[in-house]
């Protein structure tokens, strides 16, 4: 899989976590709520997006790899127009729905902006201080845990699993055949088990050295020069929206 | 007189399934000592272990740290006097960077953050500050896991197998910071010449009770005590 973070070193990187958290909130809010005739402000959101990337030093090849994770919406978003009720219209000699049309459009234009913004923020933004970010943005201390926990062990677990799997098709195994699933399917088992006791144990480990429920606050609060640069995309996604209305 | 580093007295405990593990342990460690626990798997090294920080609670006997008493109102004092090193590190380091790991026990003690940097440097890690736990080598990671107890500055270090796992460099480096540290130690381990190497004095424990405690060299050449505890050195080892 394609890495989503771009280490960098760009005014869009330095900001801080929780300020590009709540800026990449606001601007996918905003252009949920534009009205989707109003064509021209999707054009106005991308061309928002493209300023950020060139601050942030991002080539448009690189976000456009990463947001073919689209790609199930947008076929789901094709087939609206055949499977719309209501008027007709002719397009290159097709007979398709009004509303299915509209909806599709909806869907990919949407879509496609909200997917860009995430991986712009996810680009700029390590997952480490995502986590961080959340914690100043005062996200359950729980939520903040499970995060954090899961950074860290993802890897572990996945490494666990993969030796799982050589000391399995060592011995033969091979899951292509279908009577041979089982035993993927104890190891899936046997993981579930493992990772659990080691939660126990991670937990004992953490309890010994005073753990009382809440990681410590890491991170400093953003300067409000911080807050007033990184809300620009923002804003102007806001502004773009009064204007539709 | 100050009073012991860590004193055992009577320990006696069974765990909620109703198996005993300790009959009436008693261990006193003085203030500088470095101590081997030896002891075959089952013999109840563990377990003793948990009840120095108060993670299981006695049966009968008592645990002092430093003088303070295992109890529930000094649990979270008791923790910071007893730092733990478990065996495998990926259970102890847990944060996504060295720093913010060796950071936590200080933070959950409120100690000063300076002790991050000094235990850091203790280990010899400083340079791995910011990197993640998971891109170090297995002898890193030991390292790290001891400068996360040693930053919470505690009255005993405990380590669980140190050497388990360790490539011979990496073993004789932990080592190395181990001699250099110059605190009391309680090694619990099955690698007798480390033992040798690090701790004077060795305490055997077998089916929950002490059965033997003096010196290393001695318990180790006592070929017949240690066949008794299912305990051996390695092949071309001799002490007599």
């Amino acid at each position: 899989m394609n890495p989503l973070h771009r280490p960098g070193d760009s005014p869009v990187h330095r900001l801080p976590a929780q300020v590009k958290i709540v800026g990449a909130l606001a601007f996918v809010l905003c252009v949920v709520a534009t009205d989707r005739t109003a064509y021209w402000a999707f054009g106005a959101y991308l061309a928002v997006l493209a300023a950020v990337w060139v601050v942030a030093a991002i080539p448009p090849g690189w976000m456009a790899k990463r947001a073919l994770i689209e790609t199930p919406f947008v076929v789901l978003a094709l087939a609206a127009p055949f499977l719309g009720g209501g008027p007709e219209t002719e397009v290159l000699g097709v007979s398709v729905s009004v509303s299915g049309l509209l909806a599709g459009w909806n869907i990919v234009a949407k879509g496609t902006i909200g997917v860009l913004a995430s991986l712009t923020l996810a680009a700029t933004t390590t997952p480490r201080d995502l986590v961080v970010g959340l914690q100043r943005l005062r996200t359950p201390s729980v939520v903040v845990t499970i995060a954090t926990l899961m950074l860290r062990y993802l890897e572990v677990i996945v490494a666990e699993a993969r030796r799982m799997r050589l000391a399995r098709i060592s011995r033969g195994h091979d899951p292509r055949f279908l009577w041979q699933v089982g035993a993927t399917a104890r190891g899936i088992g046997t993981l579930f088990l493992s990772s659990y006791e080691r939660g126990e144990r991670v937990h004992l480990a953490m309890v010994s050295r005073g753990y009382a429920g809440a990681l410590p606050d890491t991170g400093g609060p953003a300067r409000p020069l911080s807050w007033l640069s990184g809300l620009v995309p923002a804003a102007t996604a806001a502004v773009v929206l009064v204007g539709t209305l | 007189m100050t009073p012991p580093a860590l004193l055992v007295d009577g320990l006696a405990y069974a765990y909620p399934d109703g198996h005993q593990a300790l009959f009436g342990v008693n261990l006193r460690v003085d203030r500088g000592e470095r101590v081997a626990l030896l002891g075959p798997n089952g013999a109840g090294k563990t377990t003793l272990v948990l009840h120095l920080n108060g993670v299981h609670t006695p049966g009968a006997g008592r645990v002092e740290v430093g003088g303070l008493a295992v109890a529930k109102p000094n649990l979270k004092e008791i923790r910071r006097r007893v730092g733990i090193v478990f065996q495998d590190p990926d259970d102890q380091l847990f944060m996504p960077t060295v720093r913010e790991d060796v950071a936590f026990g200080p933070a959950n003690f409120g100690l000063p953050p300076e002790r991050v940097d000094q235990a850091l440097a203790a280990v010899g890690m400083t340079e791995h500050a910011d990197r993640s736990p998971l891109h170090l080598s297995g002898g890193q990671r030991r390292r790290v896991a001891l400068a996360t107890v040693l930053a919470c500055d505690p009255e005993i270090l405990v380590l669980d197998e140190p050497s388990a796992n360790l490539e011979p460099v990496a073993r004789r480096e932990l080592a190395e910071v181990l001699l250099g540290l110059d605190r009391t130690l309680l090694m619990v381990t099955h690698d007798l010449p480390y033992a040798l190497q690090l701790c004077p004095r060795s305490v055997l424990i077998d089916n929950g009770v002490v059965v033997a405690d003096g010196p290393t060299r001695d318990l180790l050449a006592d070929t017949e005590l240690l066949a008794a505890h299912r305990l051996e050195l390695p092949f071309g080892f001799r002490l007599d």
